[in-house]
């Protein structure tokens, strides 16, 4: 899933290589340096595709389902935040309105789980497009707050209304009969939500590469420039914002069908910003980041319980640390280790790992534009 | 550099050019534009609050001035409104200063709201302070733990607001977590002072009213109005307009703005706190209370526009009678759809004035 140290390898080495003070032992450490690094994420994809075989079925199903689900809720806000500077809280609002249509519509009126996964994630781009529309005037932390309301306005319309089960919830959701018993069998539904996970990670990183993905960053970094030359800016952004939205939306579907049930407590203001915390955890600025922050959220929830009451208190901390030294979030920090480790073997300076990091497009200031 | 100049040189002739282009093409755009556009949206939304609060007098006052009508219950909710409307303003005009003067959306506003309350309770259940120097406390501790906040972690961060805010979100979860711990999860409300215990008579249709939310009202004018006078009408005020308008500028001309930035973040924290121990007083304490009171806040702050104090006395109105007029007006069957409303006023609001009613597009 996560190429990055890979991919930035090469243009690493290349300078190396030119500058003659570099001998050849650096280059050769270097080179078994980037085997070790492809090694490594080699051996962190193997396990990750063979979990239902090498775990227990409780951390298959606590960890895994878990982990890949919140981070593809978690991966549609790091696209907007990464690609669009769009920091949204309404993601949850979006995972909520198809999960809770698929299992209203599965539960009650016994329609087939695919054709209810479906009309869920239709509805929720067209909420989607409807959000985008109204928040895209407004920008940086402005936007923020009014993707706050449109969280707290779903949260509160689903508690409210009996239809939708309000805080009881709808239970008892099936999954399709293709994935069978999540709970007893969960092999099936983790290599599902895997195939789900990896398409949305391909498709997301093949849109920010198309024309509309550069618009699109374009927008994030200078909209007044963007005006300018003739890009419509809250066409883009509530594009953009929409493309988001099946992401959110098939992340509530999982969901839904994972633990088999949903209610509006699973999109109260507390999940938002769990859902946040798990991006910028992992990182803001790559699109791994997500499940990588998601998997470090759910590890930490399902052993660190176990030893602490203040388990909430442990996750603020971790959230305070990394924002306050590595905005780029865990896959940052680790892109920075490699780039310095880089930097020894190849002989030159060791200069700062921040470097790295700082060169990186950070959607952590609305310069002013507000 | 050079580069640069000589690029400007090279293409001076054809910029010229295409800018008399344009002056032209905006020229004849001018005169083929149709009709001044009614702003839609807006009119809307002013026509729609204006059916609602027709149906609300209508609902009043239908079955006339009696007694036996509707109007007693029409002022009681009419107090709520505005009760509720002063405890928004005193926790939103601590957030409103923040973010005029600083930048910062401090998130964590709620957190110390609760805090205030929470350590008001403590100091009249445990130490048998009175209510006022229990208040003042409070103030104190929430201000002193916003100051640290500040200078530990924003205050170099200052101009990424977007990190500052999620600087906040890490805090309020940790004073959240940890008050849960030592202050537990059963809802308490703090004792009122014993002169303001008893309701007060309103003199109109035989009906009292709790004389501490009218404390509130009255506090939350007071508090409006030495903001007002203090920004007006003093150096301090002066200074802190300055930094508002051009903090770079107001630093150069000798000002220590991150003094005066210290100050009104611990004033603003001050002021949540305030909000606390009243909203603990008036209603309870309970772990929750912090987001849904941060959460009232912002949508007060957005509505009025961020850093206007009329913005915020403006919204908290707004937000307070919406909310009460709703839960108690609406029909039957949509009541519970009241929380509803004060959100949507929000995404209404924002969608046709992306700043709020009196925000500056800086």
């Amino acid at each position: 899933m996560s190429t990055s140290p890979a991919s930035t390898s090469a243009a690493s080495t290349s300078p190396a290589n030119t500058s003659p003070t570099a001998a050849s032992p650096g280059t050769t450490m270097v080179r078994s340096w980037t085997l070790g690094v492809r090694a490594a994420l080699a051996l962190v994809l193997a396990v990750v595709v063979l979990v239902p075989l090498l775990f227990s079925t409780f951390v298959t199903s606590q960890v895994g389902l878990t982990s890949l689900w919140l981070g593809l809720a978690a991966v549609s806000l790091t696209f907007l935040s990464g690609h669009g500077g769009m920091v949204s809280l309404a993601q949850t609002a979006l995972f909520g309105v198809a999960g809770l249509i698929v299992a209203k519509l599965s539960v009650e009126a016994g329609w087939n789980p695919w054709a209810a996964a479906v009309v869920g994630i239709l509805a929720a781009t067209a909420v989607g497009l409807l959000f985008g529309a109204v928040a895209s005037g407004s920008q940086g932390i402005y936007f923020l707050i009014i993707t706050l309301a449109f969280a707290q306005v779903t949260y509160f319309y689903f508690a409210a209304v009996p239809t939708f089960g309000a805080h009881g919830g709808i239970n008892g959701v099936p999954p399709p009969a293709l994935i069978g018993d999540p709970v007893a069998h969960p092999a099936r539904m983790y290599y599902f939500l895997l195939a789900v996970s990896v398409a949305a990670f391909l498709g997301l990183r093949y849109v920010s590469r198309t024309a509309f993905g550069l618009a699109l960053q374009g927008v994030r970094d200078d909209p007044v420039r963007m005006a300018a030359l003739g890009f419509n800016v809250r066409l883009h952004r509530t594009l953009g914002f929409t493309l988001a939205a099946p992401v959110a939306g098939a992340a509530g579907v999982l969901s839904a069908w994972s633990n088999t049930r949903i209610s509006a407590d699973s999109i109260s203001l507390g999940v938002s910003i769990l859902v946040l915390a798990a991006a910028v955890i992992g990182g803001l600025n790559r699109l791994e980041g997500a499940w990588v922050g998601a998997l470090l959220y759910t590890l930490c929830d399902t052993y660190m319980r176990g030893w602490t009451d203040r388990f909430t208190t442990w996750l603020g901390v971790v959230f305070l640390v990394i924002v306050l030294l590595s905005p780029g979030g865990v896959v940052g920090a680790l892109g920075s280790a490699d780039t310095w480790v880089r930097r020894r073997l190849a002989g030159g300076p060791a200069r700062p790992a921040l470097a790295q990091s700082a060169a990186l497009p950070l959607p952590i200031s609305s310069k002013g534009a507000l | 550099m050079v580069t640069c100049l000589i690029d400007y040189r090279l293409h001076g002739e054809s910029v010229k050019g295409s800018v008399r282009g344009m002056a032209t093409q905006t020229a004849a755009g001018k005169r083929s534009l149709p009709l001044p556009r009614l702003p839609l949206a807006a009119t809307a939304a002013v026509l729609v609050g204006a059916l609602g609060l027709l149906g609300v007098l209508w609902q009043a006052f239908e079955a006339g001035l009696g007694s036996q009508g509707n109007v007693p219950t029409f002022i009681l909710i009419t107090l709520n409104g505005l009760t509720l409307a002063g405890l928004y303003f005193i926790s939103a005009s601590g957030l409103t200063l923040i973010f005029g003067l600083l930048r910062v959306t401090n998130l964590a506003h709620g957190a110390l709201f609760l805090l205030g309350g929470y350590v008001a309770l403590t100091l009249g259940q445990d130490a048998g302070m009175s209510w006022l120097p229990a208040a003042l406390l409070a103030m104190v501790a929430s201000g002193a733990v916003g100051l640290v906040m500040h200078q530990l972690f924003l205050r170099w961060n200052q101009g990424q607001d977007l990190r500052q805010a999620l600087i906040t979100i890490a805090v309020s979860l940790i004073l959240a977590d940890q008050m849960l711990a030592h202050f537990g999860a059963t809802p308490t409300a703090i004792v009122p002072p014993d002169f303001l215990a008893q309701p007060l008579p309103l003199g109109l249709y035989d009906l009292a009213y709790p004389s501490f939310r009218i404390a509130i009202l009255v506090a939350a004018i007071l508090i409006g109005l030495l903001f007002w006078l203090v920004y007006k009408r003093t150096r301090v005020g002066m200074v802190v307009r300055a930094g508002v308008d051009d903090t770079a500028m107001t630093s150069a001309l000798g000002v220590n703005v991150q003094r005066v930035f210290a100050a009104a973040f611990f004033v603003g924290s001050a002021l949540a706190g305030l909000g606390g121990v009243f909203a603990g007083t008036s209603l309870s304490l309970a772990p929750g209370q912090d987001q849904a009171f941060l959460v009232s806040a912002l949508v007060v702050v957005i509505v009025g526009g961020m850093g206007s104090l009329g913005g915020a006395a403006l919204g908290a109105l707004l937000l307070g009678l919406v909310d009460q007029y709703a839960s108690a007006y609406l029909p039957a069957g949509y009541s519970n759809l009241s929380a509803l409303l004060t959100f949507v006023l929000l995404a209404a609001i924002l969608a046709v004035r992306p700043t709020g009613l009196f925000g500056k597009a800086s």
